[in-house]
């Protein structure tokens, strides 16, 4: 069971460059956004599978559930920064 | 291997599924509407999927704080289903106020 | 400077009414509201921390009460109102996780598909919803975003919404079961 996990948690990591890939070059700011909030939602489900590896669940369940919150919060807080900043991207200039 | 393995392998390789079209998803959408849809969803499903076989693989060795973690675990699966909506809501909202246009059929991607 | 007060004072006056008209007889301050939510973290805090002895429970059961007495109004509706809701909400969610799914399926198989470009037609549709509370209008706008190929981009407060979705199929049924489902949950349907 062991090997499993350990596969599993390349492959997840393996996904999480593909989201970097967008992060990297995508167009808008939001674009950006959107890989960094994948990134995030993806490495919960890694914290407690590097918990089963190291067998200590109970430690990493809870650096989970706060890496879950913090990532909540960091996705409205940019959201909510970068909606002020009206023509900032290509495609409004053609509205 | 017995049969509570066999269920929690199943239930993880579709919860890696479902994440794996989330990925490819927000890679091969054409705008940032359609790309929201793939993170949005499928990642939600993907974690739950992968989150149920994570607590039901602790309770294999059943014990207080097996039980606990796996109360914990469940907990992170009911806060992901009330805050990725939100998020994806607060990302969505940012692009409509921005003015940015939504991707209509023939257009090339963006 | 006159004109400025003027309004700061009409403003302040426009709070207090609404606070007023918020003291209704729904917002008693019933003793009930309190050990409800008092139940609910100290559930909470017993699952995060995992420690039984007598410090750590007392600790739980302090800072629980102050929360509990802060931020009671949280819960509006009466504690009876919420047990019956909790009752009805039980068979929504089944129906939810299955249309949540078939949904995710639908969306495997567009990203999957080789001719992706030619499948995907998005969209946005406008429509009115029949819903009146807010929690029924936040249940029903984070239920579109979950399920077929729909995003909620706006919701105003009289139930106006403006649906995303990524292709022709999925926008149509909207807002067709899933709002009359979720008026059953909430006890709106007027039949």
């Amino acid at each position: 069971m062991d090997s499993i996990f350990l596969y599993s948690s390349l492959y997840l990591a393996f996904l999480m460059v593909l989201s970097l890939i967008r992060a990297l070059i995508g167009p808008t700011v939001l674009d950006r956004m959107i890989g960094v909030n994948a990134i995030g939602s993806k490495s919960v489900v890694l914290l407690i599978l590097i918990g089963f590896l190291y067998h200590r669940v109970d430690m990493f369940v809870d650096i989970a559930l706060a890496y879950a919150m913090l990532n909540f919060i960091a996705v409205l807080a940019a959201s909510r920064y970068f909606q002020k900043r009206k023509g900032l991207y290509d495609e409004a200039l053609y509205r | 291997m017995d049969i509570m393995n066999i269920i929690v392998c199943v239930l993880l390789f579709s919860g890696l599924f479902f994440l794996t079209g989330g990925a490819v998803g927000i890679l091969r959408f054409p705008d940032f509407y359609s790309r929201l849809h793939p993170a949005g969803k499928l990642d939600t499903l993907g974690s739950l999927l992968a989150m149920t076989a994570f607590a039901l693989f602790n309770l294999h060795h059943f014990s207080m704080g097996a039980l606990l973690t796996s109360l914990k675990i469940l907990l992170i699966v009911v806060f992901i289903f009330l805050a990725s909506p939100t998020a994806t809501h607060g990302i969505v909202d940012a692009g409509v106020r921005a003015g940015l246009a939504p991707w209509t059929k023939g257009e090339k991607r963006r | 400077m006159d004109k400025q007060e003027e309004k700061g004072l009409g403003h302040e006056h426009n709070t207090s009414k609404v606070e007023n008209s918020d003291q209704g007889p729904g917002r008693r301050k019933s003793f009930g509201l309190y050990v409800v939510t008092f139940f609910i973290m100290f559930g909470v805090w017993v699952v995060l921390s995992g420690k039984f002895d007598p410090f750590h429970l007392s600790l739980g059961v302090i800072s629980c009460a102050i929360v509990a007495y802060l931020s009671a109004d949280l819960l509006r509706p009466t504690v009876r109102g919420l047990l019956i809701l909790l009752v009805r909400w039980v068979p929504y969610l089944l129906w939810l996780m299955k249309e949540i799914f078939k949904a995710n399926l639908h969306v495997t198989y567009l990203v999957f598909h080789p001719r992706m470009m030619d499948l995907i037609d998005p969209k946005i549709v406008k429509f009115r919803s029949k819903l009146e509370g807010d929690l029924a209008l936040v249940t029903f706008a984070d239920s579109i975003t979950l399920t077929p190929g729909t995003i909620t981009v706006n919701v105003s407060p009289d139930g106006d919404f403006k649906v995303h979705a990524i292709d022709k199929a999925s926008g149509e049924p909207l807002p067709g079961e899933m709002e009359a489902r979720i008026a059953k949950a909430f006890g709106e349907s007027d039949g």
